[in-house]
């Protein structure tokens, strides 16, 4: 089966993501560079571990005097839901329905900005009502890279995506870009498998104390 | 190399099948979703309700977190299915190895 | 990019090894960097030498030696030892498990450019305010105070190349998995490839803990954050951990690809089946594993408190095991067997003794309260000698003598490589045999020279003088590639004549495409099998069809000069106007041509039946 071939909803493979040999490397491959970027925020967890609430003097604000029970919620609702919604995107995919892939894809992104929008504005929060800096500790310094380090991801994500989107939005699906979409979709389970660890190794242990 | 789809001879016979089945793990997709939202839901109700030890609570909602990345890995990202060896061996691998770092640095990080 | 592209002026010749995505000539690219920092670090390494001949010498300055050790070592580890490694793996291994090219040639080519542009990245530091200095293991309690750009061209220079280096081993290890000719099982691969298989998953998840250790002291130095600030919170043994996370499996990255070297010279030259082959492969396994489990053993002295200090105590005995397994499997591959004493033999031959001395420093040094004594010493400074260079040298000196056909097409001179082993193999062990005996005397490594009479002279002029033994070495094997090349006789298929596996089975060089027909392989050493029963070659496992080939593309060499720029944009951040426009131009150029090689279909190309039978009246060229 050749990527470039034309296909109809009979002949749509069952799992068009791996149907040819570029495909299953780019699965396997890209599987792989999960499992590397697992240690990657295993690193960035570990430091921000070791560098929890430390800071230089007492007027500096701790992990349990910044974070917000009903901010971090409800962009963790956000975020996996955009998971679900992704799912269904894959979903009709393997239907071959190309249509109803990006209505799914779409909201996705709308979901992924909206938590992206909700991390802005938590940030700034903090930089103005706690002083709470990047710049300002060392706990600072590790909040913001492991949490930013996520933020950098879903934004990398939703621009991926889009381009994706954007790309194939006129010639439907085929089984040079199956593949590619559904790449993309794993990443963005990924990075939701991330958040589940930051809004408990974060923020409810940061509220715990 | 060739669709990998079970044959019936029939092609209309398999891409039924293959509909069915299709819609049937979306089903499953849903459950373990509002699963999922669940498990959230109480972690951050455990947090909430005051009254719990910091010993009660912390391990319970590290357990939690595992489980439902359990959930988003088997069934959103399909780790469930077959062909999934090679994946699976090299993302737990990195669990793993990511888990002793976390660990040591709990540890024998300190000053 | 196809056969009938014979044109070949200068210029497009630069223009094709630019933009080629095949795994041949990217080897030859790694080939030629490698080699080209291996010569650039072996240099520093001769100053090294030359300011530690006689007591009291001012051939060099203080400041100026710590940034010659500093080079010194990060040029050999990440930009010759690792490149040079790589580039046999890119030459050898996809034609030892019968596979048309690597899973991802674009990435390949990506690869290449980003260790480059890394490499050059980092050398660039000599000419603009010199060059980092606080060691090759850069801790944060000195290199936050370096002044001037040295430790920034380090840290960002390293990102870049890291960034190559692990999307070259993601390559390699779903190359392995999912593009092996048919009947070639995982237990009937080569031991090289089963070298580099491992050490890729080593690379995959070693490589992101130095990320994130490099990416920290960027921060640190660059944007103000406070990681490793003591005074603010931060902690400089996070960076400890973080580089030594890395920095143990890096040692393994390097030595595990040595030994599957020298496994095939073993079993070549000894016309033998490898012995012990299963218990070889567990053995990398198991040395792999264990390489994760142990890099607190570089920081006993730090102050773990000793239930730490005693679990990594014996998790790094345990490690003497299974390369004992090694070593005693290749002495009986070579028990009974018809052994020709070839160049590759030699190297492959003098590497156990030097190996076994490494190891038996290495348990020394692993029992955590005798290295209270040896820290810091040169005694350590011998020890990761004998096991680097009596191993993974050793073993690039056979790799390049054993593969050299199979890259060139033609032999390097035999007298020749046998005076460069002998020259570099006396110096090798003057240099650093010695300087056991000097660590254990108290002279401390990282001094840029000692005063007379504390009976360290006599030993370091010795030492001195092994330098320039191994230099010369070096210039031999220099005069054997430019006469052999000049020369250039070419010779066939299988020029050692005692060819085991799938690479000896296709001509030298191989035709771009390798396989005309992916082979049959029906057990271990799959070419000795078929030449035992008197056939000429492999048995294809298929008919002969058309074949798919990637495009070239100019698109890699573009996102890595991207981070390039933006690396000189970061350096200077905070005190040059330019600095952030210059970041994120970089950027741009970077993730621009990401987009356009998302957006833009590439299909590759076919080549058709017909070229194919052509190319077997002829006798291929490629």
């Amino acid at each position: 089966m050749h990527a470039e071939e034309k296909l109809t909803y009979e002949t749509w493979p069952a799992e068009p993501e791996k149907s040819t040999l570029e495909a299953k490397n780019k699965f396997l491959g890209f599987w792989l560079f999960l499992g590397g970027e697992t240690v990657l925020f295993a690193s960035l967890f570990a430091t921000y571990l070791a560098l929890k609430d430390k800071v230089p003097s007492a007027d500096h604000a701790l992990a349990k005097d910044l974070f917000d029970l009903p901010l971090t919620f409800v962009a963790t609702m956000l975020l996996l839901t955009s998971s679900l919604t992704s799912v269904y995107a894959m979903y009709h995919m393997k239907n071959f329905n190309s249509q109803k892939m990006m209505l799914w894809l779409g909201i996705t992104v709308l979901l992924g900005l909206g938590f992206l929008g909700l991390e802005v504005y938590e940030f700034n929060h903090y930089v103005h009502e706690y002083h709470h800096k990047f710049t300002s500790s060392a706990f600072g310094s590790a909040f913001y890279t492991l949490v930013g380090f996520h933020g950098a991801h879903v934004t990398f994500g939703l621009g991926w995506i889009l381009a994706l989107m954007i790309r194939n939005y006129k010639r439907g699906l085929n089984l040079y870009n199956a593949p590619k979409f559904y790449v993309a979709s794993l990443y963005w389970h990924f990075i939701d498998v991330v958040w589940v660890f930051i809004f408990t190794v974060v923020y409810l242990m940061g509220m715990v104390g | 190399m060739a669709n990998q789809q079970i044959n019936s001879g029939n092609p209309r016979v398999d891409l039924e099948y293959r509909r069915k089945k299709n819609a049937e793990e979306m089903r499953y997709q849903v459950v373990s979703f509002t699963l999922m939202i669940f498990l959230t839901l109480v972690a951050f109700a455990a947090v909430a309700i005051e009254g719990f030890t910091a010993w009660f609570t912390v391990p319970f909602i590290i357990l939690l977190a595992f489980v439902q990345v359990v959930f988003q890995l088997f069934y959103f990202m399909h780790m469930s299915h077959k062909g999934h060896e090679a994946p699976s061996l090299f993302l737990f691998s990195g669990l793993g190895f990511g888990l002793v770092m976390v660990l040591a640095f709990m540890t024998i990080v300190w000053w | 990019m196809s056969t009938y592209a014979q044109k070949k002026g200068f210029g497009s010749v630069i223009w094709d090894y630019l933009t080629t995505v095949d795994h041949k000539k990217i080897a030859i690219l790694y080939l030629i960097a490698g080699g080209f920092f291996f010569l650039v670090g072996g240099i520093e390494a001769v100053f090294i030498r030359i300011q530690l001949a006689v007591p009291n010498n001012d051939f060099v300055s203080a400041g100026a030696f710590n940034e010659i050790i500093t080079m010194h070592g990060t040029t050999m580890i990440f930009l010759a030892a690792m490149p040079l490694l790589f580039a046999f793996m890119n030459a050898v291994m996809p034609l030892q498990i019968g596979a048309r090219d690597v899973a991802f040639p674009f990435v390949n080519a990506l690869g290449f450019w980003l260790f480059f542009f890394g490499g050059v990245f980092l050398n660039l530091s000599w000419f603009l305010g010199g060059a980092p200095d606080a060691g090759w293991t850069s801790y944060a309690s000195l290199a936050i105070h370096s002044k001037g750009h040295g430790i920034d061209f380090y840290v960002l220079g390293l990102q870049i190349s890291g960034i190559g280096t692990l999307i070259g081993g993601i390559n390699f290890l779903v190359t392995i998995i999912n593009m092996r000719a048919p009947g070639m099982t995982y237990m009937r691969m080569p031991l090289f490839t089963w070298a580099t298989f491992v050490s890729s998953a080593l690379i995959l998840f070693a490589f992101p803990p130095l990320t994130v250790g490099l990416t920290l002291m960027m921060f640190d130095r660059m944007f103000g954050s406070n990681f490793f600030i003591t005074e603010n919170g931060g902690n400089t043994i996070i960076w400890e951990h973080l580089f030594w996370i890395f920095g143990h499996p890096e040692v393994y990255i390097l030595v595990l690809p040595a030994f599957g070297i020298f496994s095939d010279v073993f079993s070549t030259f000894s016309r033998k089946r490898l012995f012990g082959y299963s218990s070889m492969v567990f053995a990398t396994v198991l040395i792999g594993f264990l390489g994760f489990m142990v890099w607190a053993h570089h920081m006993f002295t730090t102050g773990l408190g000793p239930v730490a200090n005693a679990i990594f105590s014996v998790a790094t005995m345990a490690i003497g095991v299974p390369t004992g397994i090694k070593i005693f499997n290749w002495l009986l591959t070579m028990w009974g067997g018809s052994v020709k004493f070839t160049t590759p033999m030699y190297w492959a031959f003098a590497f156990i003794p030097s190996f076994v001395i490494g190891g038996v420093t290495g348990v020394m040094l692993a029992s955590a309260a005798a290295d209270y004594q040896y820290h810091d010493s040169y005694f350590v400074v011998a020890h990761f000698h004998y096991v680097i260079v009596g191993g993974v040298v050793f073993a690039v000196f056979a790799a390049t003598h054993f593969y050299w056909p199979k890259i060139f097409g033609t032999m390097l001179n035999e007298k020749l490589g046998k005076i460069t082993f002998w020259l570099f193999f006396i110096g090798f062990h003057m240099t650093f045999f010695v300087q056991h005996f000097l660590g254990l005397w108290g002279m401390p490594r990282r001094v840029f020279t000692f005063l007379p009479g504390q009976g360290f002279e006599m030993s370091n002029l010795i030492s001195s003088i092994g330098a320039a033994f191994m230099s010369a070495g070096v210039i031999v094997l220099l005069i054997n590639v430019i006469v052999t090349s000049v020369k250039n006789e070419k010779v066939g298929n299988d020029p050692w004549g005692d060819g085991r596996t799938l690479e000896w089975s296709i001509p030298s060089p191989p035709p771009f495409y390798n396989f005309k027909q992916l082979p049959l392989v029906r057990g271990l050493d799959p070419y000795w099998l078929e030449k035992m029963e008197g056939k000429k070659g492999m048995t294809p496992a298929e008919p002969l069809g058309d074949i798919h080939m990637p495009n070239a593309s100019f698109i890699p060499f573009v996102i890595a000069f991207g981070l390039f720029v933006a690396a000189f944009g970061a350096l200077y951040n905070g005190e040059k106007s330019w600095a952030v426009p210059v970041i994120i131009i970089g950027l741009l150029i970077t993730f621009g041509s990401m987009l356009v090689r998302s957006l833009k279909d590439d299909h590759g190309f076919h080549i058709h039946k017909e070229e194919l039978m052509d190319d077997n009246d002829k006798g291929v060229k490629a």
